[in-house]
């Protein structure tokens, strides 16, 4: 890997500074450099970061089936990385005109990752720079205990999936705490109304003590107060403490809480297990973002590099061959979906409709086809409007919010359908939907969505773990789940639970018997075959599965 | 529905049919499908146009580099696959010695060249397991796409002609093309690792017109020039014969050698040549159910089985096996080539009989017991829906009178009884596995083996 030539770079730099103009908002620096075939080798298992840890089915091609998306939360092939200075990758024999448009098209990229709030938990380091040192570590480990690393890494990426992706972007917007002490806020908001269930006025008469009490001495007020409270209630220092150690439970994913409770890593010797498993995590996080924004930042990207090349005064001459190059990226195909296409226009149109101030209340109220067509405050708010978007949203709630009805009519969008045609013995492709409504939906299914699976504290015993998969109409994959309760169990050093839902057994349909006489097959009615869910609960102890079924 | 077919089943059933032959004979007679070799993919209809891509390229699979950059996909090469082959392999056996399940597939796919320039494609496949939902229930049904462009709800857009009946669309033997990421390597590959442990067994002098050995290397060749070592005395020789011609050897009693020129054309080298032991030449046979029951994992491994045997052959004895394929269902058909054996699609009844007797006429009408040693290999389900092996068996006999050895692989189905299929019953009762030990091995596994259980399977029907 070597980086662009001066000559291109001046380009790059020529592009921030029009890009800054028109609006985006990037860091100062930024690397960008040519990548031959053989480094793209290496570089796309490790998906696209040249820092990250070495691991075995990186080295090796690995057939990833098809529709496994689910299994990574990165793309294998970004031309530019989240780093800090962000990194781009380029053919070496790109033509000027196409550098342009590319670095436009990486610049806006580098907004996104940088303001989308998505994206929050990746600004405070360089993610390269990290993951060479954490690459460091697990190399030095990887020459003591060999191919013990590898098995841990494999069983700590099992769960990788699940990480409380959420939890850590809610921890960094919480509100900062209140002064008040946690034990003031339990007594008050939970201890007396859920617990004690105590009437109006005796909670009244609660804060009016308390408040006397900090009255008379401000220091010892709060201790006073509750040395009432534990005369009165001698529980509830048990239960207050009971409901912390909840909390801090509450708060941790799979991989946390076995990093925090797990007897076996809890041991001496395999203490230098943990750090693997924290990069492992770490490293999910980081790209969890990424694919939950593609749409958009396809879009957003897609958007700016259009815009922002037409106006680009340097290489005039090569409208034609841009708009070659940006028609093949952007243009809707006649089935499936573009990512870049459909980011696109929606930011185009969004940005339409807040300049004509489509966006209000005054529009809503409007009822009239016709007006409505018209209406136009003329307000110019489109752009200020889409910058807001970018920092807000993410795929799902942009999609759910702005797919509508006008959209899809004016793009001519549609669900296409697949039927059999046996006469003819072709699968037919059909349009089956304009509704805004099933486009949306089937927009929204396709999008990247693991599994919800958290752990019951309740339901453990003796350390093991009770996972419990949130049902959400769609089912494990089932030769997957052996192994990765092999690798939970391993980490754990304790028996694994897993309470999911699964199709009913359904007997093999019973042919039906020719009547003698009959030479025509009695055909099965084909009326939708109900699908019948059952939970189960997997268990894996010494590393043997075993299931049973809890209700029907 | 054939009524050929429909004839057959009647006359079967007057024999009488136990309920559960009659599920299963029925079963297969009332399945549409037919053996077609699987096209490429989707192609427009004529009320569509071309850019009705394959719907199969989901949001995500959308990126920068090639959509933006034409940075076309990238394919290890072969040296480095089969580097890792190897790796792969011994980490797979270390795994297992840790404990935990084996992790690698290797060789599950074939991808074969027509016209007879077969490529077996090694795929060491390996997932990272992981919990995740599983789509192919909406799948089965018709999972929406989306779509922009003119067209009334309802009206047809294009259409793709079926791959397989039940939407098997996709990787695998038997079912059609494979998948994109694919890794390209030649039989040696797999050959490589596989020769180790097999050897054709029973072999026998017939007809030597061909070599069955590896080759050996040996210093014999002969070259001007260079090469590897020098032969002095042939080199002498030479550089005496050069300067005679040259006049510098004018008197024998009296020899001056520092007048003498040495050509480089002169020194002569030995170099490795390849030789081969000529041997004894062998047909192998490869015989595949493809009946409507073969459907799914069944023919998965069956297909799998016979890759390795082939791509076995094709190293050891460097193409010097011939390979016929005969596919069957309730007729038997000879197929040209590996690429058409490997990827027609199952369907229709199942009579062994068929593809024992097409055999038999094969061997008989060209004379080649004289001249080969002839293997049969056999795979299939188990079905039959001749029950008694009524036909079957005399046909077998027959072949048992000159093969070398048949090997015959049942890939049970999973929800069946073991050890209940009908193949396997019938041979057990005729008594000729005991009996002809030596000619005929059976091998019964289930449907769910794995690659280390395929192995073990062919070593148990190549073994002497």
């Amino acid at each position: 890997m070597e980086l662009i030539d001066q000559h291109t770079k001046k380009i790059m730099e020529g592009c921030k500074e029009r890009a800054r103009k028109a609006g985006l908002r990037f860091e100062e620096e930024s690397l960008e450099y040519i990548v031959t075939n053989r480094d793209l080798l290496e570089l796309t298992p490790k998906l696209m970061i040249p820092t990250l840890y070495d691991y075995w089915v990186h080295d090796v091609e690995v057939l990833k089936e098809k529709g496994r998306y689910e299994l990574y939360p990165s793309n294998p092939y970004e031309t530019v990385i989240n780093t800090r200075p962000a990194i781009s990758f380029y053919n070496d024999n790109n033509p000027d005109w196409m550098n342009v448009m590319i670095f436009y098209h990486v610049l806006a990229h580098i907004d996104f990752f940088q303001n989308n709030l998505y994206f929050r938990h990746t600004w405070d380091y360089d993610f390269t720079g990290q993951a060479l040192s954490d690459k460091r570590m697990v190399s030095k480990l990887r020459s003591e205990k060999g191919r013990w690393v590898d098995y841990v890494i494999e069983f700590a990426r099992g769960i990788d999936n699940l990480v409380g992706y959420h939890e850590e972007l809610s921890r960094r917007t919480r509100q900062p705490k209140t002064n008040r002490s946690k034990m003031l806020d339990f007594y008050f908001d939970v201890f007396l109304q859920s617990e004690k269930k105590v009437k109006i006025n005796e909670y009244v008469k609660e804060i009016k003590r308390y408040n006397q009490c900090v009255h008379e001495s401000k220091e010892l007020g709060e201790k006073t107060f509750f040395a009432e409270v534990f005369k009165k209630y001698p529980e509830f220092d048990a239960i207050f403490k009971k409901s912390l150690e909840d909390r801090s439970h509450q708060k941790l994913d799979l991989i946390q809480f076995i990093l925090e409770h797990s007897q076996f890593l809890k041991k001496e010797e395999n203490n230098w297990m943990k750090p693997i498993i924290e990069v492992v995590r770490k490293t999910s996080l980081f790209f969890q973002p990424q694919i939950r924004t593609k749409i958009m930042n396809e879009g957003w990207a897609s958007y700016w590099h259009e815009r922002l090349f037409l106006q680009d005064d340097r290489i005039k001459g090569h409208e034609v061959d841009f708009a070659r190059t940006h028609a093949g990226v952007t243009s809707m195909p006649r089935v499936g979906l573009n990512p870049y296409a459909l980011g696109m226009r929606l930011f185009q149109s969004i940005e339409d409709l807040a300049d004509k101030g489509k966006y209000s209340i005054e529009f809503r109220r409007l009822l009239d086809a016709k007006k409505r067509q018209d209406f136009d405050a003329d307000t110019q708010q489109g752009k200020e409007f889409i910058f807001k978007i970018r920092e807000n949203l993410n795929d799902f709630i942009f999609i759910n919010t702005f797919v509508d009805q006008d959209f899809i009519n004016h793009y001519k969008l549609f669900v296409v359908g697949r039927r059999l045609n046996q006469a003819r013995g072709v699968l037919e492709y059909y349009v089956k939907s304009r509704k805004a409504e099933d486009y949306r939906k089937m927009l929204l299914d396709k999008l990247y969505h693991p599994p919800y699976i958290n752990i019951d504290h309740s339901k453990a015993s003796n350390g093991s773990i009770y996972l419990v998969h949130h049902f959400e109409g769609k089912p494990l994959v089932k030769e997957f789940i052996s192994n990765t309760m092999l690798g939970i169990e391993y980490l754990c050093g304790a028996p694994v639970q897993l309470e999911t839902s699964e199709v009913v057994q359904v007997e093999a349909s019973k042919p039906q018997l020719s009547i003698p006489g009959l030479t025509m097959p009695l055909h099965q009615e084909s009326k939708e075959k109900e699908i019948k869910w059952q939970r189960v609960r997997y268990t894996m102890k010494n590393r043997r599965l075993s299931k049973e079924v809890i209700s029907a | 529905m054939d009524t050929k077919l429909k004839k057959l089943y009647n006359k079967i059933k007057k024999n009488g049919l136990t309920p559960e032959q009659e599920r299963k004979i029925v079963l297969e007679l009332y399945d549409d499908a037919t053996h077609d070799v699987p096209g490429e993919g989707l192609v427009a209809a004529k009320t569509g146009d071309e850019r009705l891509i394959p719907a199969s390229k989901n949001i995500y699979t959308y990126n920068d580099l090639f959509d933006l950059q034409a940075i076309s996909a990238l394919q290890s090469t072969h040296n480095t696959s089969l580097r890792s082959i190897d790796e792969l392999l011994d980490r797979d056996k270390q795994r297992e010695k840790d404990g935990f399940p084996r992790k690698i597939n290797v060789g599950r796919l074939i991808k074969a060249g027509k016209g007879g320039k077969d490529k077996v494609v090694v795929v060491p496949s390996t997932v990272e397991e992981k919990f995740i939902h599983d789509t192919s229930l909406q799948a089965e049904e018709e999972q929406p796409y989306g779509g922009s462009g003119d067209g009334e709800e309802g009206e047809v857009i294009g259409e793709q002609p079926i791959r397989a009946p039940d939407d098997q669309s996709g990787t695998g033997p038997g079912q059609g093309e494979g998948g994109q990421h694919e890794m390209e390597s030649n039989a040696y590959d797999l050959g490589k690792i596989l020769t180790e442990q097999f050897e054709l067994p029973n072999l026998k002098d017939k007809g030597k017109k061909r070599s069955l050995t590896r080759y050996t290397y040996d210093m014999t060749d002969k070259h001007r020039g260079f090469g590897q070592l020098l032969d002095k005395k042939a080199t002498l020789r030479k550089i005496v014969e050069t300067n005679i011609h040259l006049g510098n050897l004018t008197d024998i009693s009296d020899i001056d050698l520092t007048r003498f020129l040495v050509s480089p054309r002169d020194l002569v080298y030995r170099i490795l040549s390849r030789e081969k032991d000529y041997e004894s030449q062998a047909m192998v046979f490869f015989v595949r159910d493809y009946s409507g029951s073969m459907a799914g994992k069944s023919t998965v491994l069956v297909v799998a089985q016979h890759v390795l045997i082939y791509s076995w052959l094709l190293y050891q004895y460097a193409m010097q096996v011939e390979t016929r394929f005969i596919l069957h269902d309730t007729e038997a058909t000879e197929v040209p080539d590996f690429y058409t054996y490997y990827n027609s699609k199952v369907a229709g009844g199942t009579q062994v009989s068929s593809a024992y007797r097409l055999v038999n006429e094969i061997v008989e009408k060209e004379n080649l017991v004289r001249d080969y040693n002839i293997y049969i290999f056999h795979g299939t389900d188990g079905d039959d829906w001749d029950t008694n092996g009524k036909e079957s068996i005399p046909q077998l006999k027959q072949m048992l009178t000159y093969a070398n050895r048949v090997g015959v692989t049942i890939a049970e189905h999973a929800h069946e009884k073991t050890n209940n299929s009908e193949v396997e019953k019938y041979l057990k009762k005729s008594g000729l596995l005991e009996e002809k030990k030596n000619l005929l091995r059976m091998d019964v596994m289930q449907e769910d083996a794995d690659e280390a259980r395929l192995i073990e399977g062919i070593k148990h029907l190549i073994s002497e």
